[in-house]
């Protein structure tokens, strides 16, 4: 598995630390607990196919990305950085 | 036919014609009481203690693919006890005392060995931490014996004592766990409840789950509508994409985990080995195959097939602990698809729907849980009640804040 990191360019996949679904740019605002909290931290829709995810750079540039992956070929189809998602830039 | 030793005589002395297919192949029925959705592992025991249990026999077992065929015929065999959460640990050793008497109550030869096994542990934090996992396990009634070096020494000699990096302070001895011939479990289940009257519907693929007014009241399958009064999701794996039938997101992200054999050798390897520093456990199986496997693939994955990455990973903690294991060809290796729950435990529970119940989450330690698995999944579909080796299990556990974290590292799906 290879991804193309937006900075550094077409890296082996061990380089790259995944986080899971991209649910996990999107912390809720509530301080107490709350069902978004349960949405954010545990529930998942799981597909088989496409899906979102968080990965880091760690042995490279050190960026959050985005990567859109098929879980069931493990195709990487799209990778942006994760600031440039939340800026509205993608 | 009921398999002893008299029977193999008889039949191979009269050409092994004798012998019956061990379980029917029927057409699905029109209506059932209890519908099990996944012909695995958990769904075979379901119905089993199901029928013996609970005497109900009007049940469906419905496979999309054949019997068997997911993580129960693809997991590296091992059967243990010694967890220290309370609940995994009252759950887990009730499965191993249901497995003690598996072959004579299925009355099959599921070639359960209580051949023990070893956590090796590699600090004086880590022995104190096994030391206080030991206490536990006996406390809740199981077994356990703190070996210190020579201890280990002595029962296998052929690991690296002398490495720098990662000393052998000692390990901590299961001798009841031990190992079972996965596939066999899965068949065993299957041709007991099949005697029973389950009717066990393979290439049956589950497309729908129909809810009325808050009720289920069966299933859409790719062989036609089935009525059903309950239905029983065990699709471990699959869990989301079957709750995702019944509008329901669960606490669960699939991941692969990567298992590996090797060509058959003599007997070497006594134990089931973990290793306490790399992620790496290891057996020998009754072919003489060495099975070894490591840690999931840590991204999300439907592919049954994990990266080079986790084998290179796996194969040098292999080869710090045992550089002896060199010397073994690589035969085979494979991915099996991890319903990894946020917490790392299993649920089993029922839903906000009246009669559909969910079986789910079994992350990595999904085979030594089968029997008590399906034991405490039948009582709680029969009854509407948790077993009380199960009540700690429930689907509300992570909205409510009462997770079941085995390994203390919080309730997130990167964690596990």
């Amino acid at each position: 598995m290879r991804i193309k990191c937006p900075l550094c360019g077409d890296r082996d996949s061990r380089e790259f630390t995944p986080m899971g679904h991209e649910t996990y740019m999107n912390r809720p605002d509530d301080e107490g607990w709350s069902p978004a909290w349960d949405n954010y931290l545990h529930l998942r829709d799981n597909p088989a196919g496409i899906t979102r995810e968080m990965w880091y750079h760690g042995a490279g540039c050190t960026s959050w990305l985005r990567v859109e992956r098929d879980t069931v070929t493990h195709d990487i189809l799209r990778v942006e950085l994760a600031a440039d998602v939340k800026r509205g830039n993608s | 036919m009921r398999y002893s030793g008299w029977q193999v005589i008889k039949q191979g002395l009269s050409g092994n014609r004798g012998w019956k297919p061990a379980w029917r192949d029927p057409a699905p029925k029109a209506e059932y009481d209890v519908v099990i959705i996944g012909g695995g592992g958990h769904g075979l025991a379901t119905a089993y203690y199901l029928a013996k249990e609970h005497g109900l026999t009007n049940i469906a077992v419905l496979e999309k693919g054949y019997l068997g065929g997911g993580n129960v015929g693809r997991n590296t065999t091992i059967v243990r006890a010694n967890y220290g959460l309370e609940g995994n640990s009252q759950f887990y050793s009730h499965s191993l005392k249901l497995w003690e008497g598996l072959e004579q109550d299925l009355n099959y030869n599921v070639m359960h060995s209580q051949r023990g096994i070893v956590n090796l542990f590699h600090s004086d934090g880590q022995r104190d931490a096994y030391a206080r996992r030991g206490n536990m396990m006996m406390a809740q009634g199981d077994d356990a014996i703190l070996l210190d070096r020579e201890g280990c020494r002595k029962l296998m000699p052929f690991l690296d004592y002398d490495q720098t990096r990662f000393p052998i302070f000692g390990g901590l001895y299961h001798k009841r766990g031990g190992t079972a011939r996965h596939d066999a479990v899965a068949w065993g289940y299957a041709r007991g409840a099949d005697q029973r009257g389950v009717d066990l519907i393979q290439k049956c693929e589950v497309t729908g789950i129909d809810v009325e007014n808050g009720k289920v009241v069966g299933v859409q399958t790719s062989r036609g509508a089935i009525r059903a009064k309950k239905v029983a999701m065990c699709a471990a794996g699959r869990s989301g994409q079957v709750a995702a039938m019944a509008g329901m997101r669960l606490p669960i992200e699939s991941t692969v985990l990567q298992a590996f054999v090797t060509e058959g050798l003599k007997p070497v390897i006594d134990n089931v080995i973990t290793y306490g520093m790399g992620h790496f456990y290891i057996s020998q199986s009754d072919k003489g195959g060495l099975v070894f496997g490591g840690d999931i693939d840590f991204y999300a994955s439907y592919a049954s097939r994990g990266n080079l990455p986790m084998m290179e990973h796996v194969m040098e903690a292999g080869m710090t602990l045992m550089p002896m294991i060199g010397k073994a060809k690589l035969l085979r290796s494979w991915g099996g698809i991890m319903d990894m729950s946020s917490d790392g435990s299993p649920i089993i529970d029922k839903t906000h729907i009246d009669g559909l119940y969910v079986n789910a989450g079994w992350c990595y330690g999904g085979f030594k849980a089968t029997p008590a698995s399906g034991h405490c999944y039948a009582h709680l579909i029969a009854t509407d009640r948790p077993h009380e080796a199960a009540t700690r299990h429930r689907l509300d556990r992570f909205n409510t804040g009462r997770i079941m974290d085995e390994e203390s590292k919080g309730s997130q799906h990167n964690l596990h």
